[in-house]
């Protein structure tokens, strides 16, 4: 197969350097627990950046804009409120936990340059609203902006590389890319919007391969609409299993994402396309695990799978352990960090999640 | 009018036919061409919608009547500024001025990069081809995977770079629907077994014989056409391109894999044309050159003894180029004597 070509390289985006205000998900911490805490943890333990995580942030509305039920008006209100947050802080660089927030911030930013009148609009309704008043950010940044930025200054903290032990080669990664991350304004995505190399610019740094498969720039299968309404779920699965079956041949060892979404469907509907069908896309019947990019950078720099929170996605990730060589106590797995035995979940009938 | 200097900024078709009709009349010309040789895109094409004419023997037609002793062939030389002073034309090539009663703009056009179109894929993967690697290859006798392999699918899309507000070209480039069902049954002669598919919006056979073309590409050749551009194009583990369509006559989206995939790149302004036509004041709508009247004035720019022929202002046929030349050379010749 031939190597892609890296006209990403013209499609550059400045990504601040230093001091962020951080905006948490909505979801990703009940869906990937481990993700958003290991992010602050790398930037500021391992890069020594400043971040700012502000107890009194809320949701921007993006699931709600995206689904028709939150006008524009309202959501532009809401996130001058976020900003506001920003500008207490005295910071000037914004970065949104999720990709959809990416996406929202980006689009009333946007608005507001081309539309002066909902600028102050917004502002106007922010005032009457809470007495607050806000800057427009310097600089949004996705934080897979920030760990791509950095990606070679963690290299050379990293224990691991993605390379499998037992045969020296590169691990194979698939990488998919939140459609709110480029696909709103590619001018906003390392690579544009067709060939982003956010992900996959981690991944060739430190060592994997990247899978260009068929489906690769498909939808995971959220689709807000595809899945909100419990009528298209349908829908939603069946572009997932079309991900799936398109990457199959390439036999990833891993997929790397950075949209709450995508990662959660990408994960779960392994489980239900194995329930339904009796179908897994690896060799062993595990699945293939789906990991965002805090975790994958957290497991290379030797943080504790378990501490990371990889024990509460749908397929497990202890084939990909083994193949990077990281050691695990699956006495841990299940255990909290009081002590305590949470016990283990349910087995799905079809999908393993352990070797046995 | 011995002793009128005409300079005429582009070697090609348009500029050529006017070189040779106004050096006939005595008028001393220089014709400057950027490339090594004359005859502009001309050279792009293997034959020649819609007879199949061979296109080197129709260049060699063209350049021929630069030998003519009133014409001064300058290759290699790109003019990087042309203005009016002292009631002359100046143009400008590295140190070199060069000065004229009348300048004849013929700087032709440029085919769409179609790496702008990055969802297609050109240049990134292999089997993505434009309609001039298409020619190119053509030229060899064969239609080749990069693998060395004879299609047995091959596609071609209509309107990269033409009619698409994406990449800010409303216009249509009016030459390559024709090309695409020429290219087709070029391929379907090569390879009678293969399939050929043609994705287009609609397929505008305005010129003569065209229409003909048309349908013997689909009762003789079995070209399939289907309404519907590709919104994007993938490559498969055995580095074959696997498009997505929407079939607008059935509405339904459609996936499927190609040997091939052709991409019939559309008419753009030249580099020259839109630097020389800025400095001067005379752009058009896509950095085109503008004429002074679609009406009657065609060949007038705004600027006085400032001249226009050809694909500087807009996409046209090669006969409809040859044609504007000697326009041009009419309106000049009537210009110096008055």
């Amino acid at each position: 197969m031939t190597e892609k070509k890296h006209f990403w390289n013209e499609y550059q985006k400045e990504i601040a350097d230093d001091n962020y205000f951080y905006e948490r998900s909505c979801i990703r911490q009940s869906f990937f627990p481990g993700s958003e805490t290991a992010f602050l943890n790398i930037l500021r333990d391992e890069l020594g950046l400043t971040i700012i995580d502000d107890p009194n942030q809320h949701t921007c509305t993006g699931i709600g804009y995206h689904s028709d039920v939150v006008p524009f008006e309202t959501t532009m209100t809401v996130c001058a409120r976020l900003f506001s947050l920003m500008t207490d802080a005295e910071l000037k660089n914004y970065v949104p936990s999720c990709v959809t927030s990416f996406g929202v911030f980006t689009e009333v930013v946007e608005t507001w340059e081309h539309f002066p009148e909902e600028l102050e609009k917004t502002r106007k309704f922010l005032r009457e609203a809470t007495g607050r008043e806000f800057k427009i950010p310097e600089n949004i940044a996705h934080p897979s902006d920030i760990i791509y930025k950095y990606r070679k200054e963690l290299k050379q903290k990293m224990k691991y590389q993605l390379v499998n032990c037992h045969t020296g080669k590169p691990l194979n990664a698939v990488e998919h890319i939140g459609c709110h991350y480029g696909k709103i304004f590619s001018k906003h995505a390392v690579g544009g919007a067709e060939f982003p190399q956010v992900l996959a610019g981690m991944i060739e740094e430190w060592g994997g391969k990247v899978i260009d498969y068929p489906e690769r720039r498909h939808c995971c299968g959220f689709g807000f609409r595809q899945y909100l309404v419990m009528s298209n779920r349908g829908y939603s699965v069946a572009n997932t299993k079309k991900k799936f079956e398109s990457m199959e041949p390439y036999k990833p060892d891993f997929v790397l994402t950075n949209c709450p979404g995508c990662t959660m469907f990408m994960d779960r509907w392994q489980y239900t396309i194995a329930e339904m069908e009796g179908k897994t896309y690896d060799d062993n019947q595990m699945g293939i695990p789906v990991l965002t990019y805090e975790e994958l950078t957290g497991l290379l720099l030797g943080y504790n799978p378990w501490d990371l929170g990889l024990q509460v996605h749908q397929v497990q990730v202890e084939p990909l352990l083994d193949k990077l060589g990281i050691k695990y106590d699956l006495k841990d797995k299940f255990t909290g960090k009081s002590g305590t035995y949470l016990g283990e979940p349910e087995k799905p009938e079809y999908l393993k999640v352990s070797y046995e | 009018m011995n002793n009128k200097h005409v300079i005429i900024i582009g070697g090609g078709p348009a500029g050529i036919e006017a070189a040779y009709y106004l050096a006939n009349n005595g008028i001393r010309i220089t014709v400057f061409e950027k490339d090594e040789y004359p005859g502009g895109n001309v050279k792009n094409w293997a034959k020649l919608f819609p007879d199949f004419g061979d296109a080197s023997v129709v260049r060699k037609q063209i350049t021929e009547k630069l030998k003519h002793d009133n014409i001064k062939f300058l290759n290699n030389t790109k003019i990087e500024n042309l203005a009016w002073e002292n009631n002359n034309w100046i143009a400008t090539s590295g140190s070199e001025k060069y000065i004229a009663d009348v300048t004849l703009l013929a700087t032709g056009f440029e085919v769409f990069d179609a790496k702008r179109k990055e969802e297609l894929g050109y240049g990134i993967y292999d089997n993505v081809i434009t309609s001039v690697d298409f020619e190119d290859m053509y030229k060899t006798g064969k239609i080749l995977t990069k693998e060395g392999k004879i299609p047995e699918r091959i596609a071609f899309l209509n309107c990269v770079g033409s009619r698409d507000e994406k990449v800010g070209n409303h216009y249509c480039s009016r030459v390559c629907c024709i090309t695409a069902v020429k290219q087709a049954i070029e391929f379907k002669e090569l390879v009678p077994d293969a399939h050929a598919y043609c994705f287009y919006m609609d397929m505008r056979m305005a010129g003569q014989f065209y229409e003909e073309l048309y349908r013997k590409s689909q009762e003789k050749y079995g070209v399939n056409y289907i309404r519907g551009r590709i919104s994007e194009a993938a490559v498969t583990i055995d580095n074959r391109i696997q498009i997505k369509a929407e079939d607008t006559l059935s509405a339904l989206p459609m996936k499927m894999t190609v040997d091939i995939l052709v991409l019939m790149v559309g008419i753009e302004s030249s580099e020259s044309t839109t630097k020389i036509c800025t400095d001067n004041n005379i752009v058009g709508p896509y950095g085109f050159a503008k004429s002074k009247s679609l009406f009657g004035m065609d060949n007038f720019s705004e600027k006085p003894g400032l001249f226009l022929a050809g694909t500087c202002k807009r996409p046209l046929t090669l006969p409809e180029t040859i044609a504007d030349g000697r326009s041009a050379a009419v309106e000049i010749m009537n210009y110096l004597k008055s």
